[in-house]
């Protein structure tokens, strides 16, 4: 048996995302921006990737701006939403917890000039309200803060942050990092006060190198990347139409059914945190109940560093990944971790097990079955 | 403009009667280092001297680099190749060379004439004086000294008429395989790839082994290790990659061992392993990179203490180097980036706090009489199990 339970670092693209993409791939390749026929075809898929999309959000299709993926998408947002604002003030928005491609692009603002305040978070990686509502200040521009965390599964209150951050300042952009959020909950972004939403289309079973952000009308962004003018100016280069198309359909199959996916992800994962009760040698980060993200688990091992625990695995045929496979390259400590306070001891030793909708029960028994196994076998070889 | 090299060789012009197996040797590592390369070569021995030339449009570059990978090479010289016309057509090839080649004539210069065609109208001492003339003609700013000139513009009148002034230097050393063959201990560090390649540099062909530890070391730490042997291979020719599975061997040390100790006996087991396999395909010593006290196991003692279980010689290229000087060497030869890649290796997963650091021959002994129930079976699954890798 072989088991992918590494899905919030990347999913396997659906089929009718596949489909799609061959189709625009070799019959409808033409540019969107050419005027004949072929061309016409081209954005024809693009108008309808942005209306299946508008559809799960409750947006206007023109609030879309396609992009590279996650990573480009908060960049945008981040740098862009800075730069277009930056004579209203010069202070920015964020969380301790936030992934490399929030934290990296604040951090250049640092250097720029900007200033940044980083939230902390308790020990389930919830942010405070309060600390929220004292960090902003007329000067601040833009707060940017994760919807669910990619290596605990917290899920933030993005609703009661947005409240808290307009009453206080309503000229302040709020930018949400939605990229694991996006596909596992229904996300209204006006009803819940978000003016810029990062999504990315690997994670939910579409193409890598597809991703979008969401601009709410009338937000000042400025681009980040020059060019053509394609996408309203906003994002140059010509549109990845392949891309897009199976993006649009792999955003319109994960809200088919949310409900029933949701249900099945939450009881994958609590099969999972009970065949772990019964172990003294398993520790769950965050939190576990349904106020946390229903697909991602991270489990902190004793005595067992998580690289030989994933290779191990590896060797079953189940796949997860250490801390979080964006960063787990190279091998430093996570901030995430340690900004929720883990044990020394567990920052190295802590994998993270990721759910979709296509892994089922089995699968679960499977991977309990063999870290039950192998655990203990690997727990006589630790360091001294 | 260059559609020949000339290619000098050092120490192996001295090889006495056996010198022509030397050149051989070279020629022929020379034309499997030309073999990927864009263009077709021509390859001649001449009077002690290698020629190159291209037969057909070649990238220069790339040509250059293959050859400063090719172990006997001192020098090599881009030369311009033309058919005798007569002097006054040799003096406008060599102005026009210099002209091209030197657009800052600010130098000082000489002519070297070798005439190895007797039959040519001029003595060397002749053509020297000629072709100073001209020189100094062409671009007054150019003065002549016959000690330490910048440029030293050689003419050689064979059948055809070579000119070069450049050396680009090669990397030394011994044409690979004139030396016998060597098994390398190679793992993903520095040290080991500059071992391999400084022993592969006196003419000695490499073979390797690797110790693989799944799943304490990860895939990518064994496609490290096939990587670096990648890179060395662009010197040494082709390397045999044994990949040995160690996990259950060291895992029963470190069940039945003293931590402090777990380090030096299970190298004395990779040498054990080693040198079956150095046995088995023929090779004359095991190759390794330590370094004295660079760490716990390459104090004199405990290499001492791993050196004792191998009947081979064991050649230690770094033994004397310090750690700055084989980042230096491995930079050079451009093993360093792929080493320093954050993948641990079997070495460094179960290593002790504070391991011993002057073992004595006695304990060790002592300690590893606790492994003799399965020891040799797990040694013979290994050796049977490993898996060879060509790597080139």
């Amino acid at each position: 048996m072989e088991v992918y339970f590494d899905n919030s670092a990347t999913t396997r693209c659906s089929d009718g995302a596949t489909a799609k993409m061959i189709q625009v791939l070799s019959e409808d390749y033409g540019n969107p921006s050419s005027l004949h026929g072929k061309g016409m075809e081209g954005e024809q898929y693009i108008k309808d990737a942005s209306t299946k999309i508008a559809k799960t959000m409750k947006i206007n299709p023109t609030e879309l701006i396609f992009t590279s993926g996650g990573t480009e998408s908060n960049n945008l947002a981040i740098l862009g939403g800075a730069m277009a604002n930056k004579r209203s003030g010069r202070h920015l928005i964020t969380t301790k917890i936030e992934h490399p491609a929030v934290a990296a692009p604040m951090k250049f603002l640092e250097e720029q000039g900007f200033s940044v305040t980083y939230l902390n978070v308790d020990q389930d990686g919830m942010i405070s309200l309060e600390e929220l509502l004292e960090a902003v200040t007329p000067e601040t521009i833009l707060v940017s803060i994760m919807y669910v965390n990619n290596e605990i599964g917290a899920v933030e209150p993005i609703a009661e942050a947005a409240k808290v951050i307009k009453e206080k300042n309503p000229g302040v952009l709020f930018h949400v990092d939605a990229i694991q959020a996006y596909g596992k909950y229904l996300i209204y972004p006006k009803k819940l006060g978000i003016d810029l939403m990062s999504v990315s289309g690997h994670k939910i079973h579409g193409p890598k190198g597809s991703g979008f952000l969401y601009v709410k009308e009338k937000t000042k962004l400025k681009p980040i990347i020059y060019g053509g003018g394609q996408q309203r100016n906003l994002r140059s280069g010509t549109e990845n139409v392949p891309a897009i198309a199976g993006l649009g359909q792999a955003a319109w199959e994960a809200y088919e059914d949310l409900p029933a996916k949701q249900e099945h992800l939450y009881q994958l994962k609590q099969t999972l945190l009970q065949g772990l009760s019964d172990v003294d040698w398993a520790h769950i980060n965050g939190r576990t109940g349904t106020d946390s993200a229903p697909h991602i688990v991270s489990l902190s091992v004793d005595g067992v560093r998580s690289e030989v625990l994933l290779h191990a695995l590896e060797e079953r045929k189940i796949y997860v990944s250490a801390g979080s496979a964006c960063s787990s390259n190279k091998p430093a400590p996570s901030a995430t971790l340690k900004a929720i306070g883990v044990k020394r001891d567990y920052l190295d030793s802590t994998v993270r097990i990721s759910f979709s909708a296509e892994n089922t029960l089995q699968e679960v028994e499977y991977c309990l079955t063999n870290l039950k196994e192998l655990v203990p076998m690997l727990q006589r070889f630790t360091r001294h | 403009m260059f559609k020949a090299f000339l290619i000098k060789y050092g120490e192996i012009g001295i090889k006495g009667k056996n010198r022509h197996l030397f050149e051989d040797a070279l020629v022929h590592q020379i034309k499997y280092a030309l073999k990927p390369v864009e263009g077709e070569f021509l390859i001649t021995k001449e009077q002690g001297r290698i020629y190159i030339e291209a037969q057909s449009e070649f990238d220069y570059e790339e040509t250059v680099e293959s050859l400063q990978h090719v172990f006997g090479i001192v020098g090599i010289c881009p030369m311009v190749v033309n058919e005798d016309q007569g002097f006054e057509q040799l003096a406008a090839d060599v102005t026009d060379y210099l002209n091209n080649r030197y657009p800052n004539k600010k130098k000082t210069f000489k002519v070297h004439t070798r005439r190895a065609r007797k039959n040519y109208p001029m003595s060397s001492m002749e053509v020297n004086a000629a072709l100073g003339e001209k020189i100094l003609q062409a671009f007054p700013e150019m003065t002549v000294d016959v000690h330490t000139p910048d440029i030293l513009v050689n003419v050689e009148i064979r059948a055809k008429i070579h000119i070069y002034s450049e050396v680009i230097p090669g990397p030394g050393g011994m044409p690979v395989g004139t030396n016998g063959k060597g098994m390398l201990l190679l793992s993903g560090g520095i040290d080991s790839p500059v071992a391999g390649y400084m022993v592969a540099k006196r003419g000695v062909k490499i073979d390797a082994v690797y110790f693989h530890a799944p799943p304490y070391t990860s895939e990518r730490a064994k496609q490290k290790v096939v990587d670096l042997a990648k890179l060395v291979a662009k010197y040494t020719g082709p390397i045999y990659l044994k990949v040995v599975n160690f996990t259950e061997i060291q895992m029963y040390i470190y069940e039945q061992c003293p931590h402090e100790e777990l380090t030096i006996i299970m190298r004395r087991y990779m040498m054990r392993i080693a040198e079956h396999f150095a046995e088995e395909t023929g090779s004359l010593g095991l190759i390794t990179g330590e370094s004295i006290g660079q760490v716990a196991s390459q104090t004199m003692q405990s290499l001492a203490a791993t050196n004792e279980v191998c009947h081979m010689p064991v050649y230690r290229p770094l033994i004397g180097f310090d750690k700055q000087e084989i980042v230096a060497v491995s930079e050079k030869i451009g093993t360093y980036e792929t080493s320093i890649l954050p993948y641990e290796d079997c070495c460094t997963i179960f290593v002790a706090k504070h391991p011993v650091t002057k073992p004595s021959l006695k304990v060790i002994r002592r300690s590893e009489l606790r492994l003799k129930e399965k020891i040799d079976q797990m040694v013979q699954t290994a050796i049977e199990t490993a898996e060879t890798i060509v790597v080139q």
